[in-house]
C-alpha cells in the first residue's frame, strides 16, 4: 500500500510525456520500416479470409463474411499493435539498449518511464487501428456513423493491451518467454473472441469464460459500432474495458519499480 | 544558488546497502567537497557502482544517511537529478539516433527547450571533438567516441556535480588522456567530480582526494601523496634475489625500511630515500639479480591494503 502511495507521488504528466516523446522521435525516423508490416497484416487476414472463406460462408448474422470479419480485425489490430510494443520492444529497451538506465539518471522517475512506455504502446496500437478503420471505411465495410465513437474508444482499448503487455514484461526473466505470452494468451484471444465466428458457436462454458477476457469486449464494441447495431452490451463492454484498464494501470509501474530500483 | 561552501556536495553517513543477504556497501562514511575531483578506487565488486547508484536514486540505501547537494536522496531525488550529470559504467546511448539527436533527446528529459538544446549540444560536441560527427549514427562510433559522447550527454544540464563510473575503462592511452584533460578542465570550471576507477594511474593523475574501497568498506582516505606517505613511503627499492637469499635480504633491509611488500617475484622495500636501502644491501654483500629504484605509487598502497586475492 505504501508502495502505491510512493508510485502515485512519483509519477508526473510531464515526465510521462517526455518518455513518450523519446519513442515518438525514434519512431518518426524509421516510420515506414517499423509500421509497414503491422499495417499490412490485418489486410492479409481480411482479404484471404473475407474473400476466400467468404465463398463458403454465405451469411453470418445476416452479414457477408467480410462485413462480419472487418470490425473483429479492427479490435485485434489494436491488440497486436500495443502488445508487441510493450512486450518485445519495451523489453529490448529495458534489457539490451539500457534505455531505462539512461533515462533514470535524468529527472524522470521510473514511474514516468513506465507510464511513458505504456502511453507509447497505446499509441502504436491506436495508430494501427485508426489506419485499419480508415481503410475499411473506404472499402464500404463501415455501416454506421456510430463508428466515429471508436476514434476515442480505440485509445482505451489499446491502453488495456499496452498495460497487460507491460505487466508481463515486468515479470519475465528472459525475452524467449514472450513466446508463451503470445502463444498461450494473445493467440487464443485472437481466435476465440468472436472475430472469426460468433462466440455463441462455442460451448456454454467457453462463452462464459470469454466474457472475462479483454478482446471479447473490444470485439463487441467494435462490431456494434461499425455495423450500427447499438445495444446495451456495447455500453457494458466499454465500461468493462475502461474499468480494467484503469485498475491495472498502476500494476506494471509498481512491478517495474520493484524490478529496477533496488 | 544559496550553497554553503563548507557543506559537502555528497555526504554519506554509515551508508549501507544490502542485497538479500549480501552486503554490497557496508556502513561507509565520506564527504565530497565543492570543486574537487573525488575518487573511488577499488577492485571488482568493491561496491563502487552500488554507491554511485545510491547517489542518483537507482538504488535506495538500506540504512544510513546520504545527502547530495544538501538534499536527502530519499526525499528529493528528482531535484537532485536535475542538478547532476551521470556517465554510467555501461554505454547506454540511443543506437537508432545520430550523435546530435542523442543529445537533443536527452536534453528533452531535462526540459531544455529545443533551440537551446541544439546550441548546447553543438558546444559540447566541440568540447569533446565530435562536432564533425554530429550526424553520424552512434553505432558507427568507436568505443572512445562513445565514452566522449556519454560525457557530453552528462553535461547537457550544466551539472554542479558530475559522476563518472569508470570513465576510461577499455580506452587506449590517447583517448584516456583526452578524457583526463576534459575532466580537469571541468574542475577548473568549478564542476565537482566524483569518479570510480580501477586504474591507479588515473586516480593519482586526476583525484584531489580518494577513498580505497574493498568488500563494501572504505579502507583508507586521503590525497594520493598522503596515502603514499601514510601506507608505504615516498620511494621504493624493488629487487629480485635468488630464492635462498630471500631471508637474508629481508633481514638486512626490513630494519631500514618503513614498509615492505612482496610483489610477484620481487621484494619491494619502501623508504624516504631508496638509494640508501640499495647501499645497505650492497654493503651486506647481497647478490641482486634485478634492481629498480622508483617512486612509490598508489598501486603500492592499493596492493598493500587490498592484497592479491582475486575478487568476484
Ligand atoms: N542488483 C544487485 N543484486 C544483487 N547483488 C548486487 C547487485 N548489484 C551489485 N551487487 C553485488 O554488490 C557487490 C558490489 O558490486 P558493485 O557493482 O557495486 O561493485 P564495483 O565496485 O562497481 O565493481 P566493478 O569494479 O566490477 O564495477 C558485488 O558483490 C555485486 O555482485
Ligand atoms: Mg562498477
Amino acid at each position: 500500500m505504501s508502495l502505491l502511495v510512493e508510485v502515485a507521488r512519483s509519477i508526473s504528466a510531464i515526465g510521462v510525456l517526455r518518455m513518450w516523446q523519446r519513442n515518438w522521435t525514434i519512431f518518426k525516423k524509421i516510420f515506414w520500416l517499423a509500421t509497414a508490416p503491422t499495417f499490412i497484416e490485418p489486410f492479409i487476414y481480411l482479404l484471404s479470409l473475407g474473400i476466400g472463406l467468404g465463398l463458403f460462408v454465405r451469411e453470418i448474422e445476416g452479414l457477408s463474411y467480410i462485413q462480419f470479419l472487418a470490425p473483429g480485425l479492427l479490435a485485434s489490430t489494436a491488440m497486436f499493435g500495443s502488445s508487441f510494443e510493450t512486450t518485445y520492444d519495451s523489453y529490448v529497451r529495458m534489457r539490451y539498449e539500457r534505455t531505462y538506465d539512461a533515462v533514470l539518471a535524468t529527472p524522470l522517475s521510473i514511474e514516468d518511464v513506465i507510464g511513458g512506455e505504456i502511453l507509447w504502446g497505446t499509441t502504436r496500437g491506436y495508430l494501427n487501428a485508426l489506419v485499419f478503420l480508415a481503410v475499411i471505411t473506404v472499402f464500404g465495410l463501415v455501416e454506421s456513423p456510430a463508428a466515429l465513437l471508436l476514434i476515442p474508444l480505440l485509445l482505451i482499448f489499446s491502453l488495456l493491451f499496452a498495460v497487460i503487455g507491460m505487466i508481463f514484461t515486468a515479470l519475465v526473466a528472459n525475452i524467449a518467454l514472450f513466446n508463451y505470452y503470445f502463444t498461450l494468451f494473445i493467440t487464443p484471444l485472437f481466435l476465440f473472441s468472436g472475430i472469426f465466428f460468433p462466440v455463441d458457436a462455442l460451448p456454454i462454458w467457453a462463452q462464459r469464460l470469454a466474457w472475462f477476457t479483454p478482446l471479447y469486449h473490444v470485439v463487441v464494441v467494435c462490431r456494434g459500432l461499425v455495423l450500427g447495431r447499438l445495444s446495451l452490451d456495447i455500453l457494458i463492454s466499454t465500461v468493462w474495458v475502461s474499468a480494467i484498464a484503469l485498475t491495472l494501470f498502476l500494476v506494471p509501474i509498481v512491478l517495474m519499480r520493484r524490478r529496477l530500483i533496488k | 544558488m544559496g550553497r554553503a561552501i563548507d557543506e559537502d556536495v555528497v555526504l554519506a553517513k554509515n551508508l549501507t546497502k544490502q542485497y538479500d543477504g549480501l552486503t554490497a556497501v557496508n556502513s561507509i562514511n565520506f564527504g565530497v567537497r565543492w570543486g574537487e575531483i573525488f575518487g573511488f578506487l577499488g577492485p571488482n565488486g568493491a561496491g563502487k557502482t552500488t554507491t554511485i547508484r545510491m547517489i542518483y536514486g537507482m538504488s535506495p540505501p538500506t540504512s544510513g544517511g546520504l545527502t547530495v547537494l544538501g538534499l536527502d536522496v530519499r526525499r528529493n531525488i528528482r531535484a537532485i537529478k536535475k542538478r547532476i550529470g551521470v556517465v554510467p559504467q555501461e554505454t547506454n546511448l540511443d543506437t537508432e539516433l545520430s550523435v546530435l539527436e542523442n543529445l537533443e533527446v536527452y536534453a528533452n528529459y531535462f526540459g531544455i527547450p529545443r533551440r537551446i538544446a541544439r546550441e548546447r549540444a553543438m558546444e559540447l560536441l566541440n568540447f569533446i571533438y565530435l562536432a564533425d560527427r554530429a550526424s553520424t549514427m552512434v553505432d558507427a562510433l568507436s568505443g572512445g567516441m562513445k565514452r566522449r559522447l556519454l560525457l557530453a550527454r552528462a553535461l547537457l544540464n550544466n551539472p554542479e556535480l558530475l559522476i563518472l563510473d569508470e570513465p576510461t575503462t577499455g580506452l587506449d592511452p590517447q583517448a584516456r588522456h583526452l578524457i583526463w584533460d576534459k575532466l580537469r578542465s571541468l574542475r577548473d570550471q568549478r564542476v565537482t567530480l566524483l569518479i570510480t576507477t580501477h586504474y591507479m594511474e588515473e586516480a593519482s593523475q586526476l583525484c584531489d582526494r580518494l577513498v580505497i574501497m574493498d568488500d563494501g568498506r572504505i579502507i583508507t582516505e586521503g590525497s594520493p601523496s598522503e596515502l603514499i606517505d601514510k601506507h608505504v613511503s615516498r620511494e621504493a627499492l624493488e629487487i629480485r634475489v635468488a630464492p635462498e637469499l630471500t631471508q637474508k635480504a629481508l633481514d638486512v633491509l626490513i630494519p631500514e625500511s618503513e614498509s615492505y611488500e612482496a610483489q610477484d617475484e620481487n621484494l619491494v622495500f619502501f623508504a624516504p630515500l631508496a638509494d640508501k636501502l640499495l647501499r645497505t644491501a650492497e654493503e651486506a654483500g647481497l647478490k641482486i639479480e634485478y634492481v629498480l629504484l622508483r617512486r612509490s605509487t598508489l598501486e603500492d598502497v592499493f596492493l598493500k591494503l587490498t592484497g592479491r586475492r582475486l575478487r568476484d
